[in-house]
């Protein structure tokens, strides 16, 4: 009775745990394949530079307003607290560390994620469940090659550029709410502030996240639109689980960078 | 037209497919198929027929038993390796599976551009994708996209991708599903002319039996253009036609027309009963 019991549990854990490290199995198998692919022909360039247009030109009106508004409403709300301190001049400071390690690299890939992480696994899951990927297969293509690769070549190049027009955007943002709006500061106290403020650490962890979150977007969205099973509505499921997994780790990798350099 | 060559095809050896811990989807499934041959595989709704045309071409992998394929076991074999045997077979999805984003010129012209084995040259893939559109009286669509086209069109188009490359293998996957009945025969009436005026294998899944009726006993006649009665002349068909039932994954019939209809077998009876009825 207590080794039936016993048993019953062991059962039970496995079968809590065999999907999700079944799913991180073909998470891993998936990934590998797709960075080997980057060294294997063939290479489907225009594929590459479609995906660039999409997610690079087409995400650019999105990221400039999130990092515009980002950097104004960090320069209003510092406001209140510099002003305290006596040290509203040292706002373009405050401004420029905080979008260029964390603000502009986090906010550019939640927009990034919401419109391109989702494009993608409700792309890839539509061709899926319509047999478009069986089809690929059956005509000598390899999807990983032709559709993740791709994919994945792209958001790595785009959004770490995407992340610097966020971050420079948001400058101007900080800068239009300190000098013209509360005249904090003046123009040149607040440029050469934040300019000199920034050490290569800053940049180095500033462009390390969104190659990071570019690669984690990207292979979460193909994963999930890959395996999507159970027709229309299992696309939106694999839509909304790929914009959901892919925000998490985008936030706990992020912490593990950032303390990766404040060590250093 | 040619009748059967006596050479190996397709081969499934005791094969049994589950997906997880899902009753299996095919079970302890043995047939093969000869060159020259018709094969009609009939079966309800989730009776294992999708399963066992995807399986035949490496697409879903076996969890027992062997797949042979043109004389290899395919089992072993790497997706790329697969490709240049996959070359050699046309496939129609049961959708169709044409490519959104692409025209139809682009979707007919696919294999001929991406199958490595293929081998064809730049310049002759617009006359190809031509030509096979054409034969299925859709020459006219090279520049639309699936999405503007109707069902029974886009399947056709799937038959002209199917058979762009010539393949001497040709699996269809229910291809007058959803159809109504005149477009159904026109689809049926597209895959008989394509047997018959280009000797292929012919494999077809589906749940009516009139199509594999029409497979059996009807042919394509190049001269008049239509399909007509392999009796007609009193001779009977060269073309040999074998019939596979499948039931909730396994192959409970195995054999001729005359022997499908005379089956005392009750869930045989019901596809043919429900013709003759």
């Amino acid at each position: 009775m207590v080794a039936s019991t016993s048993d019953e549990r062991r059962r039970l854990l496995f079968d809590f745990l065999k999907p999700p490290v079944l799913a991180l199995q073909e998470f891993v198998a998936l990934s590998g394949r797709a960075f080997v692919n980057v060294f294997r022909k063939p290479h489907y360039f225009n594929d590459i530079s479609l995906q660039m247009d999409v997610i690079g030109v087409g995400s650019l009106p999105i990221v400039i307003l999130t990092g515009f508004f980002s950097g104004a409403v960090m320069a209003l709300q510092m406001s209140r607290a510099l002003n305290q301190y006596g040290a509203s001049g040292q706002v373009g400071q405050i401004v420029s560390i905080a979008l260029v390690r964390e603000m502009g690299p986090v906010l550019t890939a939640l927009a990034v994620a919401g419109r391109n992480g989702s494009g993608i696994a409700s792309e890839l899951g539509s061709m899926k469940v319509t047999e478009q990927i069986d089809a690929m297969r059956a005509l000598g293509t390899d999807p990983i090659q032709k559709l993740v690769t791709p994919r994945l070549i792209a958001m790595a190049i785009v959004l770490p550029l995407l992340t610097i027009i966020s971050d420079f955007v948001g400058l101007i943002g900080g800068y239009m709410v300190s000098v013209p709006v509360l005249r904090l500061t003046t123009a040149s106290q607040y440029w050469s502030t934040a300019w000199r403020s920034l050490e290569y650490n800053d940049i180095a962890q500033g462009l390390l996240k969104p190659l990071v979150f570019a690669i984690i977007i990207s292979l979460v969205g193909c994963f999930y639109g890959i395996r999507t099973t159970g027709g229309t509505q299992g696309v939106g499921l694999s839509t909304t689980r790929a914009v959901v997994v892919a925000l998490v780790w985008v936030f706990v990798t992020t912490f593990f960078i950032g303390k990766l350099f404040v060590n250093l | 037209m040619g009748g059967n060559t006596g050479e190996t095809i397709l081969r499934f050896e005791n094969v049994t497919l589950r997906f997880e811990d899902e009753e299996p989807a095919l079970n302890d499934v043995s047939f093969e198929i000869c060159a020259g041959e018709s094969c009609v595989v009939l079966g309800a709704a989730g009776s294992g027929k999708t399963v066992l045309l995807k399986t035949a071409v490496g697409l879903l992998r076996p969890s027992a038993g062997r797949v042979f394929l043109f004389d290899r076991d395919i089992a072993p074999l790497r997706e790329q390796e697969l490709f240049a045997l996959r070359s050699k077979v046309g496939i129609l999805f049961q959708e169709g599976g044409l490519f959104d984003s692409l025209t139809i010129e682009e979707n007919v012209g696919y294999p001929l551009v991406n199958q490595p084995a293929v081998n064809c040259p730049a310049v002759e893939v617009r006359p190809r994708v031509e030509a096979a559109l054409g034969f299925v009286e859709l020459g006219h669509t090279l520049e639309k996209f699936p999405s503007e086209l109707s069902g029974g069109m886009r399947r056709r188009v799937g038959i002209a991708r199917a058979n762009v490359t010539e393949p001497p293998l040709v699996l269809y996957d229910s291809p007058t599903a959803g159809l109504d009945p005149i477009t159904a025969h026109t689809i049926m009436t597209l895959i008989l002319k394509e047997r018959d005026t280009k000797n292929t294998t012919t494999v077809i899944v589906t749940h009516r039996y009139q199509d594999g009726f029409l497979l059996a006993n009807f042919q394509y006649n190049p001269d008049t253009g239509a399909v007509e009665s392999v009796f007609r002349n009193g001779a009977g068909g060269e073309r040999r036609t074998r019939f596979l039932v499948l039931r909730e994954g396994r192959l409970i019939f195995e054999g001729s027309p005359q022997q499908l209809e005379a089956s005392p077998n009750p869930y045989v009876q019901k596809f043919v009963k429900r013709l003759y009825n």
